[in-house]
């Protein structure tokens, strides 16, 4: 099914859907699988896969760290892109691969945009990627019909949300705050205004991410957004309590 | 350089969409500044007034005749306030945070200079300070972190990754993604996403026009070389932006480490290790795997210890305008031991690496040749290093006993 068509199916069915982050190979790829799988089976709508960099400068502290150790562990970008095809294959929900510019620039923007279409992974997050500088990137990921998804933040202004929206495809991710991914948010009506502004400014879906920890959050975001995106936490649960206890941590959201 | 700060394919602002607005308030700032005459003049003025601008060329007279060849000038950088030609970035952009009317400013440092001079900046100018430095760089550097701390800045110390500039560099960014409304990332080279480049590297071109009036004043005409250490290549693009056009050899001389063949060493451009990549921002030549993943690296001086480039000195590279060599940490080591015997002059780990390479080429000029050297710092920063690497036997029972004054 395309992802557009994916989208709008499930949002029919629910009020708001759950987006979920790993770092590929970290803890190992065993873990990987189990969290995948529990979490499909606990009902999240879509995935990004994180393809680990030694420079994750928009990252807070866990996913820094996981980013780090993954690499210390030898993981490798054809191994992430490998994995993240044969989670597409055994799993009915749609992939992204999360990466910083450099990995993308590295193996080649036509070679890695081939990789996911074949792959049947549906776009890419590139945090660190403006649209001024992603002419050719934005070029080669439409040529395979995959969507590159742009972000808005609380300090874009309205005619450059819809600049960015202009050249984004499948949903658009909004930063709740500023800030790097982990720390706490504050779920205020000044978010709220600026959910007001981001959704004038496209018709595509909503996510939201950064600092979404638990069920008060998903709610706050019930009616504004389209997505809630949690990173940081289902990290710092694996962390803790093992990849057992994800299945239920991402029940207690909804 | 096109409007989004490219030089020839490299450069770029590759930011997060967080900082975007931060950034157009940047180049704004800087745009409009650059191209107010008052602006200089005020920078001129208290670069003279705080900093002992300008700095004098130093003739060495003892040094060339113990070559036998060219005839060495040395840019005397090191007799900045605090030591270092930082001096130079840090107070235009504090004058440029004064405009923004910011308050905090936060930055990173390797070798401790950049760190010390924008500590100093702040205390001039009352504004709050951050620096982060590598946990590694915090131990080889301590006197810096010192007077860091006694100039009230907060040093943090960033355990992440090497422990090294690098990673200070990507602490700094995630600092200012988060406090961008009330702070200002005083990047130290002329490396990260536009304007930095063209920022700092205009701030440290007061270092070229200088030394070029001083050398036809004195010589009557211009060198035949210039040498200057690169780690992000500020000092390097300071002295050779004002002779870009002029008949002269500009080399750039990289931290060679262990030797290039160890793969020990942060040699860009000038070992074949570097490649093409993007990251903390701006395209330039990286020491990176395959894989576009950061290497390590190595080198006695910290502040050359960095796997970037400034992309400007890519771009020179490539058009065949400057000419990049690495030494070796024993090079650099014989280089200061020399120059301090013979002139008197102390020059830092990172500024002794231009005067090794150039040590190597003067011998084989004629004596109707001039090469300068640019002395882009003091090395009483590095004293613990310096004195490890001489194996100093009386530091070692001074310090000895330092500790045992302490322990009591």
């Amino acid at each position: 099914m395309p992802f557009d068509s994916y989208l709008k199916k499930r949002r029919a069915e629910k009020d708001i859907l759950l987006m979920t982050h790993l770092v590929l190979g970290y803890p190992s790829w065993e873990t990987c699988l189990q969290v995948i799988e529990s979490m499909v089976k606990a009902g999240v709508d879509l995935m990004e896969l994180q393809i680990p960099f030694s420079e994750p400068m928009a990252d807070g502290p866990v996913i820094l760290q996981a980013n780090q150790k993954a690499l210390e562990k030898g993981v490798t970008v054809r191994q992430c892109l490998n994995f993240a095809r044969e989670m597409a294959g055994r799993f009915d929900i749609p992939f992204f691969m999360m990466g910083y510019y450099n990995i993308l620039f590295k193996f080649g923007l036509d070679q890695f945009a081939t990789a996911l279409a074949e792959g049947n992974l549906k776009g890419a997050i590139v945090p660190d990627l403006p649209p001024e500088e992603g002419h050719e990137y934005l070029r080669v990921m439409k040529q395979q019909g995959l969507s590159p998804i742009l972000f808005f933040s609380p300090t874009t202004p309205d005619s450059r949300m819809g600049h960015i929206a202009s050249l984004a495809r499948g949903f658009i991710y909004c930063l709740s705050r500023k800030g790097v991914t982990g720390a706490d948010t504050s779920f205020s009506q000044e978010m709220a205004g600026y959910l007001v502004r981001c959704r004038e400014a496209t018709s595509l879906p909503l996510a939201v991410g950064f600092g979404i920890k638990d069920k008060s959050d998903v709610d706050f975001l019930k009616g504004k957004t389209d997505i809630a995106v949690i990173g940081s936490q289902t990290i710092r649960i694996v962390e803790q309590q093992g990849s057992g206890a994800v299945g239920a941590f991402i029940r207690s959201l909804r | 350089m096109n409007t989004r700060g490219y030089y020839g394919i490299f450069g770029g602002a590759f930011i997060p969409e967080i900082l975007v607005s931060t950034f157009d308030e940047l180049v704004e700032a800087f745009e409009k500044a650059k191209n107010d005459s008052v602006f200089w003049r005020e920078y001129e003025e208290i670069m003279s007034t705080y900093s002992c601008r300008p700095t004098p060329l130093t003739f060495a007279e003892n040094l060339s005749r113990h070559f036998g060849g060219a005839r060495l000038y040395i840019k005397r950088e090191d007799l900045n306030h605090t030591g270092a030609h930082k001096a130079n970035n840090v107070m235009g952009q504090g004058l440029l945070v004064k405009r923004m009317k910011k308050t905090r400013v936060i930055a990173e440092t390797g070798a401790g200079q950049h760190g010390v001079a924008t500590a100093t900046m702040a205390a001039k100018f009352g504004l709050r300070c951050t620096i982060y430095m590598g946990a590694v760089d915090v131990k080889r550097q301590r006197p810096n972190v010192f007077w860091m701390q006694r100039l009230g800045a907060e040093v943090v110390p960033v355990t992440e990754g090497t422990g090294l500039l690098k990673d200070a560099i990507n602490a700094a960014f995630r600092d200012w993604i988060t406090h961008m409304d009330d702070t200002h990332y005083v990047l130290g080279t002329a490396c990260g996403p536009h304007p930095f480049p063209e920022m700092v590297s205009y701030f440290q071109s007061i270092i070229g026009q200088e030394a070029r009036k001083q050398i036809l004043e004195k010589e009557g005409k211009l060198p035949k070389g210039i040498y200057a250490c690169v780690g992000g290549g500020s000092n390097a693009l300071g002295i050779f932006r004002a002779f870009l056009d002029d008949p002269v050899e500009l080399v750039g001389v990289e931290a060679g480490g262990k030797g290039l063949e160890t793969g020990q060493h942060a040699s860009r451009l000038a070992s074949k290790d570097g490649s093409i990549g993007v990251a903390q921002g701006y395209k330039t030549y990286f020491l990176q795997d395959g894989d576009g993943q950061m290497r390590e690296t190595h080198s006695v001086a910290a502040g050359l210890d960095y796997i970037g480039v400034s992309p400007i000195l890519s771009a020179l590279k490539e058009q065949g305008r400057i000419r990049a060599e690495a030494v070796t940490d024993q090079e650099v080591m014989d280089a200061l031991s020399l120059t301090i015997r013979k002139e008197g002059l102390i020059p830092a780990l990172e500024s002794a690496h231009a005067f090794a390479q150039a040590f190597k080429e003067a011998g084989r000029l004629s004596r109707e040749d001039i090469i300068l050297i640019n002395q882009s710092g003091r090395g009483d920063k590095d004293i613990f290093t310096i004195a490890d690497a001489f194996d100093d036997p009386s530091w070692k029972v001074f310090i000895q006993e330092k500790a045992n004054e302490y322990a009591i």
